[in-house]
């Protein structure tokens, strides 16, 4: 009895494995963001970034070699493009919005030029990480400790931002930016240096979530690989209420919809494979449309600013 | 640092000249990330920039793809300008391909000359319906039109490969992902011997004098105006904010689905897995690249029409990877968003003795 | 007081892009003494404490600070040298809770030692607040304590204050009053800025007075009179304003209102409850208030633009527009000047033609079967420009062009000249120069005194009491029975107006 158990447990580990690391991008993208959005700005470039991120760290580590050289220069790669961002629209004060679209639309050009010569290339994954006696504890050994790095590295980063923003001084003042970047500003903070830095940070977590895709997930590069994860982040940050916490909440439920669309293709249940494929999408919707009936609610949680420009008077 | 200043007024000259200052600075950069890639910027960019003019094929072909940029664009520019930001357009153009050409499927020998107009009605009316539920969920739920909008668009990829590859995949086609071939009665007929352009331009042609028009001179085109730059304001001269949300959606979703039909029907004759090189996210561009203005949008669409079929010469002849239209299409965006600045605010530099350090 | 000044201001000039807001301004400020910077809407007062706070930088001009010569760069600088300031519009941040604005402006310090600060401080001045709750709860008085506290809580020397009663009912200016006197018994300097004479008068002890930019005069205000000193701030001889007697006319209900109840639909909004009131043909009520109390929610009630109250009935002119939307109402003979001029009554980025078509093309018009007349908008345009004296280059001017005062004029404008028989007008003067202000209140008159049902909402007691035959207050969403303005008096309105702090019991969270 208690083998039959084990035994059924044991074919259900390696989807919820799976389902971490279909979540790991997401978690990355969208504690990014949330950050962003914290200190009043919306970047809607996070598909974009996150392709730049997923071609320049494959990239790299097709010619070095290193996997975790590759994972760097896909953060810098995201950070580098956000900075496009963060010059137009704080600096130069363009439409957040249209801003964030060209940046996506761009960000797919250039993965694609860059990627040209590298599609069908394989590289070296990261291995998991081996710990000695914990990872050997059955079922759960393999269950919480048998994951790539960055998976604990996403958790890590989410749970840091989370404690950021709410137990740090310099949290207090990303909200506060957030809040009313006009009171910041006569308080005497540097509302445009904090909100570049906060889109950088939002650049450099979707540049790994992108690297993440294409050095451990796939690990390989296609053209257009994200497939909607860096929108999908978008709403993640929605439906999170601009909270830590339930992002990585919906960052798994999200991953596990991916997982098990993939499984249920796999094991032929007769709904055409086109259809499966649609659920992360068709969920995103119901999640959106469950979270955002109350006008109000939305509104009370949203950071004040977020999407308008800001100019300080001198 | 320099300083800005708003504007009494709103400077016509810079923005006409931004526009066309972002096309020469692209081109440049263009030359210069040629250069990169160790090609001769110069013969690059006359592949790219020139030489689809000069030729009567090359100028047929720029009218082919101009014509889906402008139709969505023109669509799209009706809700930008009114801040609802659909940008599905993708997805209302396949979901027009797909109602349209669905019908041509079905009757795939049908002769009757009411066949090609039902086919027109019923794709534009795809494209509402899939521009209908972003504009359902925003008027009722208050759920986020950008987010909506582009999910739907890999729902209607999706469903479109599906249905090539299953239900309506051609019977004599050998596994081949495809359709049949779209009958007589159910394809836009060509003007010029041996070049691929047909009627569809021609429809296409009056979409950027209705739109001027409408937006000009009636109410409904001031309200959309009103409501884009204070929606309070609107409010309070009665105009109701979810009428404007499904309106716009609707005209955006309806010319996307025309303009799908129109690509399906005219230029491809079938349905296929892939019918569209991106042309609904780059109408956003064309949107963007004309100033939502229905003329600026015309002018707009056959520039970028001319970089698709320089990147596809490119790709032939130099061995250009035809990504790089892409990565243009971006940088023009950036410089023209660089740009707006100057419409808003004039640059104002300090000299030494107005500052008192 | 020592023979040094604390602070000393020296030929200090600052222009923005069509204006010069400071030319040439002195300014003393002894330690221990309460002075008023006194000046009509637009003297330039509060762009000179700007630059006193090191938020705008002057073009020219020097600053002396316990005689020496200071550059402030940034309000950081300005309170290490122990300037505080209390804005106009308060630099707070709703979302966050009391003790996290208040730790916002100073330096990095142990949350529980804030804690002590903050209630020791708020103790000693009387400054009932509490640390934990959230800025979006609280009322504009409490608002303010937060600022002053935080001011306090640097030690400053210096303490400026930007028109701080413009949102206080008349007994917290008391208590407010009794806080400044004691910080100046201790020896502190405040800047106090105001255009309120008899405030200036009361409380400060000197009083420079600007006109235009420019510094005209400083006086001792306890031996000037209101008048005078009014004379010297608006540099001419006044006009006394008699108060008019317009002949009501009962036969006529303009508006009437009965047991409405409106949800805001704005984040912090304030819930409407049983409003009841009617405005007969002919006279003006006036609405008074401070703001953030169900103003904004009762102007979007009347003039239809947020949609079907929960319950209850408004009807205009004899008839039922509960259901109806704000093109139903105008043509019903009602029009609206809403609070926000720019967003709201205009938009910022349009001509005046295409103002003008906003609000008036129901009424005047101008469009049939969908297409507009534009010749005959622009006409109307050229009408409210010429009869309302509005200050442009022409029609075609954008509406941001236009001061404040010039743009309300033309929105006034706008609807008198669309001959309304109901005006719902919310803070008409709000921000105004007194010149305009003063065109304003003799329009609103006329359009009474032409038998027009007159509803005019405003948190400026002065115009409540200078325009008003009849007086109501709302506070908290609800609103008190009209009063005659003969039976009233500022005091009695006070009250009414700060009615929830006296019966509503405090916050019995507990802070940890």
């Amino acid at each position: 009895m208690t083998e039959l158990i084990l035994a059924s447990v044991l074919t259900v580990v390696p989807p919820i494995m799976t389902m971490m690391t279909a979540a790991t991008p997401l978690v990355f993208a969208a504690t990014g963001e949330l950050i962003c959005e914290k200190s009043g700005v919306l970047n809607l470039g996070v598909e974009g970034m996150m392709l730049i991120g997923a071609v320049f760290g494959f990239a790299t580590a097709a010619v070095t070699g290193s996997a975790s050289l590759g994972l760097l220069a896909a953060a810098v790669a995201g950070m580098l493009a956000s900075l496009i961002f963060a010059v137009l629209t704080l600096t130069l004060l363009s439409n957040q919005v249209a801003t964030g679209l060209a940046l996506t639309i761009f960000g797919t050009g250039l993965s694609a030029l860059v990627g040209f010569d590298y599609v069908g290339e394989t590289i070296e994954r990261i291995g998991t990480v081996h710990l000695p006696f914990l990872s050997d504890i059955p079922v759960i050994g393999r269950l919480v400790f048998g994951h790539d790095p960055l998976v604990y590295l996403g958790i890590l980063v989410l749970l840091g931002s989370g404690w950021f923003l709410n137990h740090s001084r310099w949290g207090m003042v990303l909200r506060a930016v957030g809040d009313s970047d006009v009171s910041a500003h006569a308080i005497g903070y540097p509302v445009v240096a904090i909100r570049f830095a906060a889109v950088s940070f939002g650049g450099l977590m979707a540049g790994l979530g992108g690297g993440y895709l294409s050095l451990i997930y796939t690990p390989l590069w296609a053209e257009n690989m994200t497939a909607g994860r860096g929108w999908i982040a978008l709403a993640l940050v929605v439906f999170a209420s601009w909270r830590p916490g339930r992002v990585l909440f919906g960052a798994i439920l999200f991953g596990g919809i991916t997982i098990a669309q993939l499984n249920a293709q796999a094991a032929g249940l007769g709904i055409p494979a086109a259809f499966m494929s649609m659920l992360p999408y068709i969920a995103t919707i119901v999640v959106l449309v469950l979270i955002s009936r109350d006008a109000i609610r939305i509104r009370l949680n949203a950071p004040a600013c977020l999407g308008k420009p800001f100019r300080a008077e001198r | 640092m320099f300083r800005l200043e708003p504007r009494s007024t709103r400077s016509y000259t810079a923005a006409w000249a931004s526009p066309v200052l972002a096309l020469v600075l692209t081109a440049v950069t263009g030359g210069v990330i040629f250069m990169a890639m160790g090609k001769d910027p110069g013969a690059a960019l006359y592949l790219y920039f020139v030489e689809p003019l000069t030729t009567g094929s090359g100028l047929s072909e720029v009218a082919v793809k101009a014509g889906p940029l402008v139709l969505i664009g023109i669509g799209l520019s009706f809700g930008f300008r009114a801040g609802v930001w659909n940008i599905g357009a993708e997805g209302q153009y396949i979901a027009g391909a797909i109602a349209g050409g669905g019908l041509a499927v079905y009757w795939h020998q049908s002769e009757s000359a009411l066949l090609l107009p039902a086919m027109l009605l019923l794709g534009t009316i795809g494209g509402m319906t899939c521009a209908a539920i972003p504009a359902l969920l925003k008027t009722r739920f208050n759920a986020n039109e950008i987010l909506v909008s582009l999910m739907l668009v890999y729902v209607a990829e999706l469903l479109l490969v599906h249905l090539v590859q299953g239900p309506w995949r051609n019977p004599q086609g050998w596994g081949f992902p495809g359709t049949r071939m779209f009958p007589d009665a159910g394809t836009l007929p060509l003007l010029l011997r041996g070049q691929r352009l047909h009627l569809g331009s021609v429809i296409v042609l009056a979409a950027p004098f209705i739109a001027w028009f409408v937006l000009a001179r009636t109410r409904f085109g001031f309200r959309i105006k009103v409501f884009g730059q204070a929606p309070l304001a609107a409010r309070h001269s009665g105009v109701s904010s979810g009428r404007i949300v499904w309106q716009t959606l609707l005209i955006g979703g309806g010319l996307a689905g025309l303009a799908g039909v129109i690509e399906a029907a005219g230029t491809i004759g079938q349905l296929m897995p892939k019918i569209s090189p991106g042309y609904g996210f780059t109408a956003i561009i064309v949107a963007f690249l004309g100033r939502l203005h229905p003329l600026g949008v015309l002018l707009a669409g056959i520039a970028i029409a001319v970089t698709y079929i320089g990147g596809e010469g490119a790709q032939i002849s130099a061995g250009l990877p035809k990504a790089v239209t892409g990565l243009f299409q971006g940088i023009i965006l950036f410089y023209l968003l660089a740009f707006d600045l100057f419409t808003r605010y004039r640059i104002v530099l300090p000299t030494r003795d107005t500052i008192q350090e | 007081m020592t023979d040094q000044p604390l602070l000393s201001l020296k030929g200090i000039r600052k222009t923005f892009p069509g204006c010069v807001a400071n030319d040439a301004v002195d300014l003393d400020v002894a330690a221990g003494e309460i002075h008023a910077l006194l000046g009509e809407n637009g003297a330039g007062k509060s762009t000179l404490v700007k630059i006193i706070y090191g938020v705008l930088r002057p073009d020219d001009g020097e600053i002396r600070w316990q005689g020496a010569t200071a550059r402030i760069h940034n309000p950081a600088q300005a309170r290490q040298l122990g300037i505080g300031m209390v804005f106009q519009h308060f630099s707070l941040f709703e979302a966050m809770t009391v003790l996290e604005n208040i730790a916002l402006a100073l330096p990095r310090e142990d949350t529980s030692v804030l804690r002590k600060r903050l209630r020791d401080t708020a103790d000693a001045y009387g400054l009932d607040l509490n640390p934990e709750r959230h800025v979006y709860d609280l009322s504009m008085g409490e608002r303010q304590r937060i600022e002053i506290v935080r001011c306090l809580l640097q030690d400053p020397k210096l303490l400026i204050l930007d028109e701080p009663t413009s949102v206080l009912t008349p007994q917290e200016v008391d208590a407010l009053f009794a806080t400044l006197r004691s910080l100046a018994a201790e020896g502190r300097s405040i800047l106090y800025i105001s255009h309120k004479l008899e405030e200036v008068r009361t409380l400060c002890d000197k009083a420079t007075i600007l006109r235009a930019g420019r510094r005209v005069d400083d006086c001792i205000p306890a031996s000037e009179t209101a008048r005078s000193l009014a004379e010297k701030m608006i540099g001419r001889r006044l006009e006394p304003i008699a108060h008019q007697a317009i002949a009501k006319n009962d036969s006529v209900t303009g508006i009437s209102v009965s047991g409405l109840e409106v949800q805001s639909d704005q984040p912090h909004g304030v819930d409407l409850k049983d409003i009841n009131l009617e405005v007969h043909g002919g006279e003006i009520l006036g609405i008074a208030g401070i703001a953030g109390n169900g103003q904004v929610e009762i102007m979007g009630a009347l003039s239809g633009e947020t949609g079907a109250p929960r319950a209850g009935q408004i009807r205009i002119l004899d008839t039922d527009v509960t259901h109806l939307g704000p093109v139903e109402r105008r043509l019903l003979g009602a029009v609206f000047v809403p609070e926000e001029r720019i967003g709201h009554a205009a938009v910022a980025d349009l001509t005046l033609v295409d103002n003008s078509y906003l609000t008036a093309a129901g009424r005047m018009k101008f469009s049939s079967h969908g297409l507009i007349n534009w010749s005959s908008v622009s006409e109307f345009a050229q009408t409210v420009v010429r009869d309302f004296d509005v200050r442009t280059t022409g029609v075609d001017a954008l509406a941001s062009s236009l001061s404040g005062g010039n743009l309300q004029k033309f929105i006034v404008g706008r609807e008198i000249l669309q001959e309304p028989q109901v005006l719902v007008v919310s803070q008409p003067t709000w921000g105004v120069d007194a010149g305009a202000a003063a065109a304003i209140h003799e329009q609103i008159q006329k359009l009474a005194k032409a038998g027009a049902a007159v509803l005019m909402i405003s948190q400026d007691l002065d115009e409540i009491f200078l325009l008003s035959q009849r007086i109501a207050v709302i506070s908290q969403g609800t609103l008190s029975a009209a009063t005659p303005v003969g039976d009233a008096t500022p005091e009695d309105i006070g009250l009414l107006m700060g009615a929830r702090h006296t019966q509503e019991p405090e916050n019995p969270r507990v802070p940890a």
